[in-house]
């Protein structure tokens, strides 16, 4: 073989590769780190505190004017529902019930749409076949799906994660797909010259560079996971089923009881917007910014 | 009509070996021929330029050496599979230089345990030591480029292919790595095919300069450049030969604008 030892640089006398070459990357090199916290809290912690205030503050002014607690109840109404929630102990149950469905249709949701997504995005037979009608799912209403869910699969768990899967699966396919079309085809024949052919250029090339629009498909996966959850909570209610948030929302509608309404509503938006926080936008920024594409605001 | 990867006890006489090499593409236009009967030897360890205009079909001969396409007509032996690097650096932004390399390692079949030490020692060899943790984007352009030639030396194979590797980068850093691969095609003893259409750099890197004439691509004539390593782009031998290339290369491109 040709290279079968190599030795550290070494320069030929009279030249000084080396340290030019040192002086080079130092100069081209740029540092970057993570910006100071006051800085994080200015730019990203702020804001939404002061949304929430103003939002707060509209309600509070709002409510003498309306004045019809069974249209618009006060905050105080809204607080004093979580409030008992908690004290009764059932808040965290109507969360964990909604949230471990939620988790649990979307894992599976995950395990359907990867391999499909990579399917359609690999088999031009299958794409042909499938992929316009995977993208025209996306814009369907997943809460289309219930009443059929209903009828073939009765008032149970199974209809809630079908209602489920048909509202991610196709997210989640999609990213894939659009993540893997944006591979630019520089990294596949520096693969296939590697020696990633096949499988191995699948599992170490392609998926990887597909990534960030996987992930984006995750996301976006995530959020229709949860809104079609809550559609089906809220039309399929039944009370065997265990109370979720969509069935607060319900209960409190039957029972005309605005502020429970509200405190479902409050409940399953921040929910929602946690689970994003807390799960995708991290994995989201962490693919990016590996990858030097998350340009700093 | 296919590149062969052959085993390296049947090739001892070459590295590479084009033989009547064609290759045409089909456009709306009809069928375009870009490399017209191609014979091409490289010996073990020969540092070869191929150089030529734009356009005049450098990389495809390359993407078929490297096996990445298929010629018309005519065959290609080389010693094991190549290894190629391109003017965009190409490495993975996944995956941080060291990974980089290790990759390459891996699918080579190299062992785990001796993967980092390998990986370590080919950062070394082009100057990069303490930059295995370094992701793509946070290196400059010379490093990548140095980061992917050890990408490449890590494949071990017995032919490296470069297209254009260095005109992205800005004159002081490419005069650099001239003189680095210079340096570790001696170390090595790899052979090299590379590609350029700046003449001063094929005369400054090779043992042989093959000029490439355009449409279709032919070689058109060689020089051997007996010139002593190591070096310098300005040095005289160097400019007076280069100058000799130019006149024979604006010839072949001038034949184009008389019709
Ligand atoms: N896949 C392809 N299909 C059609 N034409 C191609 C293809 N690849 C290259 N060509 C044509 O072949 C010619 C040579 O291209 P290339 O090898 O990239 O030139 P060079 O690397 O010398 O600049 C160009 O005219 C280009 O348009
Ligand atoms: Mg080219």
């Amino acid at each position: 073989m040709a290279s079968t030892e190599t030795t550290p640089a070494q320069d030929a006398p009279g030249q000084d590769t080396g340290s030019v070459e040192a002086g080079l990357d130092a100069l081209e090199t740029t540092t970057t780190g993570r910006p100071p916290f006051r800085q994080t809290f200015v730019n990203k912690i702020l804001p939404p505190i002061v949304a929430i205030a103003v939002v707060l503050a509209v309600w509070a002014l709002l409510y003498p004017v309306v004045d019809n607690p069974t249209k618009l109840p006060s905050p105080a109404a809204v607080g004093g529902a979580f409030k008992e929630a908690w004290l009764q102990g059932t808040l965290l149950g109507y969360i964990w019930t909604s949230v471990s469905r939620g988790l649990l249709g979307f894992a599976l949701a995950l395990l359907i749409g990867t391999p499909l997504g990579l399917l359609v995005a690999r088999v031009k037979f299958v794409r042909a076949a499938i992929g316009p009608i995977l993208s025209g799912l996306q814009s369907l209403p997943s809460v289309a799906w219930v009443p059929p869910a209903v009828i073939w699969l009765g008032l149970n768990n199974s209809m809630m994660y079908a209602v489920i899967l048909l509202g991610a699966v196709p997210s989640i396919a999609n990213g894939l797909v659009s993540g893997v079309d944006q591979v630019p085809p520089l990294f596949l024949r520096a693969g296939r010259t590697l020696g990633a052919t096949g499988l191995k250029g699948i599992w170490h090339v392609t998926l990887p560079a597909a990534m960030p629009g996987y992930v984006a498909g995750l996301k976006q996966g995530w959020a229709f996971s949860w809104r079609s959850l809550m559609a089906a909570e809220i039309i399929a209610s039944f009370p065997d089923l265990g109370v979720g948030l969509g069935q607060l929302l319900e209960n409190g509608r039957n029972a005309s009881d605005m502020a429970m309404v509200f405190e479902a509503i409050l409940l399953i938006l921040f929910v929602g917007v946690a689970i994003d926080l807390l799960i995708f936008s991290p994995l989201e920024r962490w693919v990016l910014r590996s990858r030097g594409l998350l340009v700093k605001g | 009509m296919a590149t062969t990867f052959a085993k390296a006890a049947e090739t001892t006489q070459y590295a590479a070996r084009l033989e009547h090499v064609s290759k045409s593409f089909a456009t709306p236009g009809g069928q375009q021929l870009v490399l017209d009967d191609i014979s091409l030897d490289v010996a073990p360890g020969e540092f070869v330029t191929l150089l030529g205009a734009s356009g005049c079909g450098k990389s495809t001969l390359l993407n078929l050496v490297a096996g990445l396409d298929r010629p018309s007509a005519g065959t290609i032996t080389t010693d094991g599979r190549p290894a190629l690097m391109f003017q965009e650096h190409a490495l993975f932004p996944w995956l941080t230089a060291g990974k980089n390399i290790e990759l390459a390692l891996k699918l080579r079949g190299v062992a785990k345990p001796e993967r980092r030490e390998r990986a370590e020692e080919l950062l070394a060899l082009v100057r990069l030591k303490g930059a295995h943790g370094k992701r793509v984007h946070e290196l400059s352009g010379g490093m990548r480029q140095r980061a992917a030639l050890a990408r490449a030396l890590a494949q071990e194979s017995n032919l490296l292919l470069m297209d254009e590797p260095f005109s992205a980068l800005d004159a002081i850093t490419r005069d650099v790595l001239h003189d680095e691969l210079t340096r570790i095609w001696a170390e090595t003893g790899v052979s090299v095919l590379f590609v350029t259409h700046n003449v001063r750099e094929a005369v400054r890197l090779a043992q042989r300069v093959v000029l490439l004439s355009s449409r279709p691509g032919r070689i058109a004539r060689e020089w051997s450049v007996g010139i002593p390593q190591p070096r310098r782009i300005e040095d005289a031998p160097v400019a007076e030969l280069s100058l000799e290339i130019t006149d024979v290369l604006r010839g072949e491109i001038r034949r184009h604008g008389q019709h």
